[in-house]
């Protein structure tokens, strides 16, 4: 191929990706102008470019408080985004803690009941969260769990581990079976092959799915507007929700508000990438 | 080339004999191991040898402790191990993938087992050392396993499992993913080692040159069963059935059916084809029905006069020192023979052939009448 036939290939994937680029950044920009333009309604506006800069709206929704009853002062939006950050944290955890060792039995062992325990985790998928909403709620009133990290992060994980053990399970079929052997007879127990060679090779995928599982708590509304009304214990998606009102949009708030929530998730997954290096499991087994 | 260190050895080499009585080994209700019985002594090298499915990797898997036997017991030495985990074996195996923890440096990869043991890091050092020089992947050992070649990667498998000096090596096809020149090399070099160190060593391959050139004692298994046991050689001369005859030489043994009958000077015939030596056989009865085998390599171009059969040459292969040619009898059956490359053989002509050694197996049990 010629060098000029080159240039013209590179610059017509370039544009493409350009355009695609803008495409997927613009309502983005669009709603960092708003948080920081200071109107107070959606004006349409083809340049996401503020017309008169203002942190107004970032300072009233971090700088939110709360008088309580005894007359001290809390500093709400600090709790709250400690709600969702414990929540989602808890969630994930507990979801992928429990996941790991049940997706590499599912992957590893015979047992009876294999085939039907897998079905019945994929049955629990087949719903949506909303379907139980009614009786988590009840469940979590009988328990005083209402209003409560508590009741939220058993609401979530319960729905976070039968997704992590199917996102696991594959990873752990992935890794040859050789490699635990090898461990095995140069001295391992089973258990020791487990942590020193299955677990260092999944870790891309056990990242994946952690963060997976932080994310969907962290972004979970339905469930957390049924299970909270008190403001102290809402997580950041019912804050958010709570700016646009029927008679009052605030969509100056609801823009810095999306901002501010956004900040955790990017940094974890900033985090979290480094763990996603692909290619760590190549080269252990000829393949 | 791999060099051996004895003088820098801390530790005398314990070497064990293996041992296996009547182990069957079943997965539901396939029956993979019929009733097998390896006898190794120590320092030995066996070969298991077998096609695809025959159970020599399963029986490999059995001494190994990755599977459980279904009944039987195995023995290393005067230790029965039927029922031990692998780490309490004391054994170590090259796998066939090979099998290196990928997440870990070449170094990290040779000292895992040694880890495990508890060894203390300036003897972990020094044997690491040792090995690297041995197999020479002193400058590979700051790598991850990726950044290796094949070659190179066996070379890692084969010094994670002398590192630990264990009392027994366990190859399961560990060249199949070489290609054959490299192949070739490093079987020579396993042979070698294993002569250097001593340690007794079981070896499966499907490759009969592997057998042939590597083993003490071979094991030719088909159908989960030892069909033959002994000394390369010795199984390739007088094979016990039809299956070890074929199985064993290449090109394979020619082999058809016929009927046992008397010449018109009262010699013996199988078919048309004289038997020189009878006594060599037991069980010769006129009408008898048998498969006469013949090798390849058994044949010489000879005079019309003295011919046992003609062969009709239908593809020629020169083969450097060797030809092979394929072709059909009188009796239109398909035969093979491999003659010295100085005879000019070309395609359409006839070869006037004296059958210089014969085998002779049972046409119902396939069992050799040799005595």
């Amino acid at each position: 191929m010629t060098r000029r036939a080159d240039l013209l290939e590179s610059l017509a994937a370039h544009t493409v990706i350009l355009l695609a680029v803008c495409f997927s950044l613009y309502p983005i920009l669009w709603v960092v102008s708003l948080a920081f333009s200071g109107a107070t309604s959606l004006e349409p506006q083809v340049l996401p470019i503020p017309v008169e800069p203002t942190l107004e709206p970032m300072r009233e929704v971090v700088g939110a408080t709360r008088v309580e009853p005894d007359g001290g002062e809390i500093w709400l939006f600090g709790r709250q985004l400690a709600n969702s950050l414990v929540v989602s944290t808890a969630t994930a955890l507990i979801g992928v803690s429990i996941a790991i060792p049940t997706a590499y039995a599912f992957a590893r062992f015979e047992f009876v009941g294999r085939r039907e325990g897998m079905r019945l985790l994929l049955a629990t998928q087949m719903f949506p969260a909303v379907a139980s909403a009614v009786p988590l709620f009840m469940i979590l009133e009988a328990l005083e769990l209402l209003n409560t990290r508590t009741g939220l992060v058993l609401c979530y994980a319960s729905t976070s581990v039968p997704f992590a053990v199917f996102q696991l399970r594959s990873a752990f079929e992935a890794i040859p079976e050789d490699l635990e052997e090898a461990a095995m007879v140069d001295g391992a127990t089973r258990f020791e092959a487990f942590v020193r060679v299955v677990l260092p090779i999944a870790r891309p995928a056990i990242a994946v799915t952690f963060l997976f599982a932080f994310m969907t708590a962290y972004n979970e509304f339905i469930l957390a507007a049924t299970l909270l009304d008190d403001e102290r214990a809402f997580t950041l998606p019912v804050v958010l929700q709570r700016f646009i009102g029927e008679y009052d949009a605030r969509w100056d708030l609801f823009a810095a508000g999306a901002i501010v929530v956004s900040l955790p998730v990017m940094l974890l997954f900033y985090q979290v990438q480094r763990h996603m290096v692909a290619g760590l499991g190549a080269g252990g087994v000829k393949g | 080339m791999w060099q051996t260190r004895p003088e820098s050895r801390d530790s005398p080499v314990c070497m064990v004999s293996v041992r296996a009585k009547q182990l069957i080994k079943r997965f539901g209700e396939t029956t993979v191991l019929r009733g097998v019985e390896l006898d190794i002594p120590d320092g030995k090298f066996a070969v298991l040898v077998g096609p695809s499915g025959c159970g020599k990797s399963t029986l490999l898997r059995l001494l190994a402790g990755l599977e459980r036997v279904s009944s039987g017991s195995i023995w290393f030495g005067e230790r029965e191990v039927t029922t031990l985990e692998p780490r309490e074996r004391d054994i170590a195996m090259v796998f066939q993938s090979y099998a290196l923890y990928p997440h870990m440096t070449v170094r990290k990869n040779l000292e895992f087992g040694l880890r495990l043991r508890k060894t203390d890091a300036a003897t972990m050092t020094a044997r690491v050392e040792e090995v690297a020089g041995m197999l020479d992947i002193a400058h590979l050992l700051d790598r991850l396993p990726r950044a290796l070649s094949g070659g190179q990667r066996q070379r890692v498998a084969m010094g994670r499992a002398i590192v630990r000096r264990p009392a027994l090596f366990l190859f399961d096809e560990p060249l199949s993913n070489l290609d054959p020149a490299l192949r070739a090399q490093v079987r020579v070099e396993i042979r070698k080692l294993h002569d250097e160190l001593g340690v007794t060593s079981v070896y499966v391959t499907h490759d009969q040159v592997e057998a042939m050139t590597l083993a003490d004692v071979l094991y030719v298994l088909e159908g989960g069963e030892v069909q033959q046991r002994g000394r390369p050689i010795d199984i390739y001369r007088e094979p016990d059935n039809v299956f070890v005859a074929q199985f064993l030489g290449s090109p394979a043994m020619n082999v058809r059916s016929v009927e046992l009958a008397r010449g018109p000077a009262g010699e013996w015939r199988a078919g048309s084809v004289p038997i020189a030596q009878p006594s060599a056989f037991a069980g010769l009865e006129v009408g008898r029905g048998v498969i006469v085998g013949v090798r390849p390599h058994d044949l010489a171009l000879v005079g019309e006069a003295e011919a046992d059969l003609r062969l009709r040459a239908e593809v020629v292969e020169t083969l450097g020192p060797e030809l092979t040619v394929h072709g059909t009898l009188e009796s239109d059956e398909p035969f093979v023979a491999v003659l010295p490359a100085e005879h000019a053989v070309e395609r359409g002509d006839t070869l006037a052939l004296r059958i210089e050694r014969l085998h002779l197996f049972d046409a119902q049990t396939r069992q050799s009448l040799r005595c």
